[in-house]
């Protein structure tokens, strides 16, 4: 008897406990309640992202382009990030572009960070102009400069063995599977050794910025492809 | 790589630097960018709307006109602007197209007019973004599903002509419009069907009782009269049947068809009932059979296009009824449940067992609410309740999702309906169109004659008549008489055509020769030579009455091949007319004709000329076949 008492007791409980989540769930639904209170502010933050670049002449002054190259270049680029600035995703979706075969977000990513002189997880079109400005208009030793700084992950003045190992695995990847001959697996570790045979002068297993302009300036090949892009706008 | 992007590629080739100090063999050379123009506007007029981009913007895609060298045939040299007499609305979507990379789809367009466009400029459709891709598809499947309704519809509409008894048959019994028997079948049938459904029903009423015993229903009351009714609705089913099998392309196929399976199913118990005797044991199956008497009034579905769409749509929405079942079969099973559980404690409670409890959740979920069976705990009621709101949603669901696919199906048969109807009214324009513009023709032939032969006679007064045609009009006659000149045939009406069969048909002379006419090799070969017309009688010719009313605008002179002294006189008038008429051929609008067919009959071979019938598809005439000797100087 008394269990027969629990058993519709138990279910009446259960029914009024569900009826009240039901409605809470419902109420809840119709926004009438709400349970986090930080659901609300994540919209207004996407928003406000915008950047206005600095004024023509200024850019002018700063870079090594003409107005014009400065008109191209920006109808260039807000074509492609409306919003004025490059997150790292965009850059590595445009980047992916040009390589379809393989996987260029690594590089794209160590590229991203070259960019972004400030720091601050986006390159605006200032940084843009001015990378680009180096790049294409820039004396030998900035462009050297430049690709140190690129290789140099993490921006202490030293290139170690295992940041030109990321490098040029990065790089690698860009290839993607199809290649003629088959790329084996120890590829970029050759061509680190290589490499440092080449920069690394002392021998200390670190390549700093003197060792590299030096060994890169002593070098036919190098010097020449630094000139390849200069028409490049 | 899309089209944004190749805006960065000297961003691409500048971050390659990054890899020269790694490289260890010399790069190859950069391409030289030999043709470096300064990037410039260009414009674009489109029917007056003028749209500017860059020219880069337009070389994104080499492939399609605007961005090739194709667009250099649109150059204006005097505007300096590319001119395309388009329509400016869609060359917008063109042009964002190319300056987003993504071909959009206005939905206010019509897809066709879209399409064109579209292959117009060089773009392929299969380009349009996700965006607009759907709707896109949507439009054109409709679109695609007139035209075949159309090809359809026309495809039927043809009468061949050599059909055998079968098919006449068979198309009689699918579209009951087309002859009148098939109708009054269509309406015996139908007719019958409704007797049988409604001796059915009345069967069982109760009518009067016989005194003593239990009431009867009337159909064992009047058994014989009900009998015999059974027997004639069945007599027709299965003639019809029988009928229709025998007139089936594919018998395989009709025999399983569903309307085939209702029909046997509908005759069946019938003859099963003639075949048993009146056994007490198998007696039981036979009321059963009965039951399948009803499924006659499925034969309505052949009679009513309504029926028809309603099984169609409940066809296509299996997946929406199916859904339906199901959620609704787990939503009994889970309410059955609680409510056996939650009213066990209950004495007296109707819940003996789960399955009893379904019946009371089905009644409830479908808001029947019976009442024989229900809840009397607290908790049973609460799950009641919940129980009878969850079944309104479930069951309101799926509904709509049915219903809308009626109603598309519904109208869509609708408009096919109007479009047929229209199509007549639509051919029957295009017809008068087509006749109005011939017509105009040859009106400004026999004026342009008229005035000719007015000029000849040295009445100038109705030389203003030739300047009513337009410029398009002139040449489009002129067009319609170098056609002419073509084939050698002219255009006339159609009773100048039926009086030409007429005649010929009539007037078959003995071939003569007419040596005459074989020294005036000019009247038959120079095609492009003119023939003015005269307004008067040869005397001699041999006009029948009927043509005389034609010859205030038509003259036809006919020259009988056997009358010589008439042939001499005609001759001397022919050369006299050929003389005149053998003027160059540069005035625009006045075309005078006069094309003489010989049809020779073969006796006569070196100077017959016997033309082969026109191939030309603008000629409506083939002026008398070749049999008669009749020469024709019939001056249009």
């Amino acid at each position: 008897m008394l269990t027969l008492e629990w058993e519709s007791e138990g279910l009446q409980t259960v029914g009024i406990v569900v009826i009240i989540c039901a409605s809470l769930k419902l109420l809840h639904l119709l926004g009438l309640i709400d349970f986090s209170e930080d659901s609300v502010e994540d919209e207004m933050e996407m928003a406000t992202v915008r950047h206005r670049p600095e004024a023509l002449e200024l850019l002018e002054a700063q870079s090594k382009f003409t107005k014009k190259e400065l008109q191209i270049l920006y109808r260039g680029f807000k074509n492609e990030c409306p919003s004025g600035v490059v997150n790292e995703e965009t850059f590595k979706e445009i980047y992916s572009q040009f390589f379809p075969q393989g996987d260029s977000t690594t590089y794209a990513h160590f590229l991203f960070n070259a960019f972004d002189t400030d720091h601050n997880g986006s390159v605006s079109f200032e940084d843009f102009v001015m990378g680009l400005s180096i790049l294409l208009r820039g004396t030998v030793q900035e462009k050297l400069n430049w690709a140190f700084n690129l290789y140099d992950i993490n921006k202490d003045g030293y290139i170690t063995k295992e940041e030109m190992l990321d490098i040029m695995k990065a790089i690698y990847d860009m290839m993607g599977k199809c290649t003629y001959p088959v790329l084996k697996e120890d590829a970029p570790r050759q061509h680190v050794e290589t490499f440092f045979q080449k920069m690394d002068k002392n021998k200390d297993g670190v390549v700093t910025i003197d060792e590299f302009i030096e060994s890169c300036q002593k070098d036919e090949n190098i010097m020449r492809s630094m000139q390849l892009f200069e028409n490049v706008i | 790589m899309a089209a944004g992007v190749a805006a960065w590629l000297p961003f691409a080739r500048a971050a390659a630097i990054g890899w020269m100090p790694v490289a260890n063999c010399p790069m190859p050379l950069a391409p030289a960018d030999k043709n470096k123009r300064q990037d410039e506007l260009i414009i674009l007029n489109v029917s007056g709307r003028r749209f500017q981009t860059w020219r880069t913007t337009l070389e994104r895609y080499p492939d399609t006109l605007l961005g090739s060298t194709e667009k250099e045939f649109f150059f204006n040299e005097d505007t300096k602007e590319y001119f395309f007499d388009r329509d400016p609305e869609v060359f917008r979507c063109v042009l964002n197209f190319y300056r987003t990379g993504k071909l959009h789809y206005p939905r206010y367009e019509c897809i066709s007019a879209y399409d064109d466009e579209l292959a117009f400029y060089g773009i392929l459709p299969e380009i349009i973004g996700d965006c607009c891709y759907e709707e896109y598809k949507d439009r054109k499947r409709e679109n695609a599903e007139r035209l075949m309704d159309d090809n359809d519809s026309e495809n039927n509409q043809e009468s061949l002509p050599s059909l055998s008894f079968r098919q006449t048959m068979w198309r009689a019994f699918e579209n009951p419009h087309t002859s009148t028997l098939a109708l009054v079948f269509y309406y015996v049938t139908g007719f019958f069907i409704a007797v049988s459904v409604i001796t059915n029903v009345v069967e069982t009423v109760p009518c009067g009782t016989v005194p003593g015993n239990k009431e009867l229903p009337c159909g064992e009351r009047y058994a014989v009269a009900f009998f015999c009714l059974d027997t004639a609705c069945v007599m027709i089913f299965t003639v019809e049947y029988l009928l229709r099998l025998f007139a089936a392309p594919s018998r395989y196929r009709f025999i399983r068809s569903v309307m085939s399976i209702i029909d046997v199913v509908a005759i069946m118990p019938y003859y099963i009932g003639l075949v048993m005797t009146n056994n007490e044991d198998v007696s039981g199956a036979f009321v059963t059979l009965r039951v399948f008497r009803v499924f006659r009034i499925f034969k309505f579905s052949r009679h009513s296009q309504g029926l028809r769409i309603l099984g169609y749509t409940l066809k296509s929405c299996a997946s929406e009824l199916g859904f339906l079942l199901f959620s609704l079969t787990m939503a009994i099973i889970i309410f059955a449940t609680v409510m056996f559980y939650a009213e066990k404690g209950s004495s007296a409670s109707k819940f003996t067992s789960i399955p009893a409890s379904f019946w009371y959740t089905i009644v409830t979920m479908t808001t029947l609410g019976y009442g024989d069976m229900v809840p009397k705990t607290i908790a049973g009621k609460i799950f009641g309740s919940i129980c009878s709101l969850s079944g309104v949603l479930v069951i309101a669901l799926p509904v709509p999702v049915i219903v809308s696919n009626f109603s598309r199906i519904y109208h869509q048969n609708q408009r096919a309906d109007k479009r047929r109807a229209q199509k007549k009214a639509r051919l029957a324009r295009i017809r008068v169109a087509k006749t109005g513009s011939s017509n105009a023709y040859l009106h400004s032939k026999r004026n342009g004659l008229l005035n000719e032969a007015l000029e000849l006679t040295g009445s100038p007064e109705d030389e203003h008549l030739t300047k009513t045609t337009s410029l398009i009009e002139s040449q489009h006659h002129h067009l319609l008489h170098c056609l002419e000149k073509t084939t050698n045939h002219e255009f006339i009406d159609e009773q100048m055509f039926e009086q030409n069969c007429m005649e010929s048909s009539m007037q078959n002379y003995p071939s003569t020769r007419s040596p005459s006419l074989s020294s005036h090799p000019g009247l038959t070969t120079s095609c492009c030579s003119r023939r003015s017309k005269k307004t008067t009688h040869l005397p001699n010719s041999n006009l029948p009455a009927t043509r005389l009313r034609s010859m205030q605008e038509l003259s036809t002179i006919h020259i009988q091949g056997s009358e010589q002294p008439s042939l001499t006189t005609s001759r001397s008038s022919l050369n006299l007319k050929a003389d005149d008429g053998l003027r160059p051929n540069c005035k625009g609008s006045q075309i005078t004709t006069a094309i003489i067919s010989i049809p020779t009959p073969p006796a006569l071979t070196p100077e017959g000329e016997s033309r082969p019938p026109p191939s030309s598809p603008g000629s409506t005439t083939n002026i008398p076949p070749i049999g008669s000797n009749i020469v024709k100087v019939s001056a249009l």
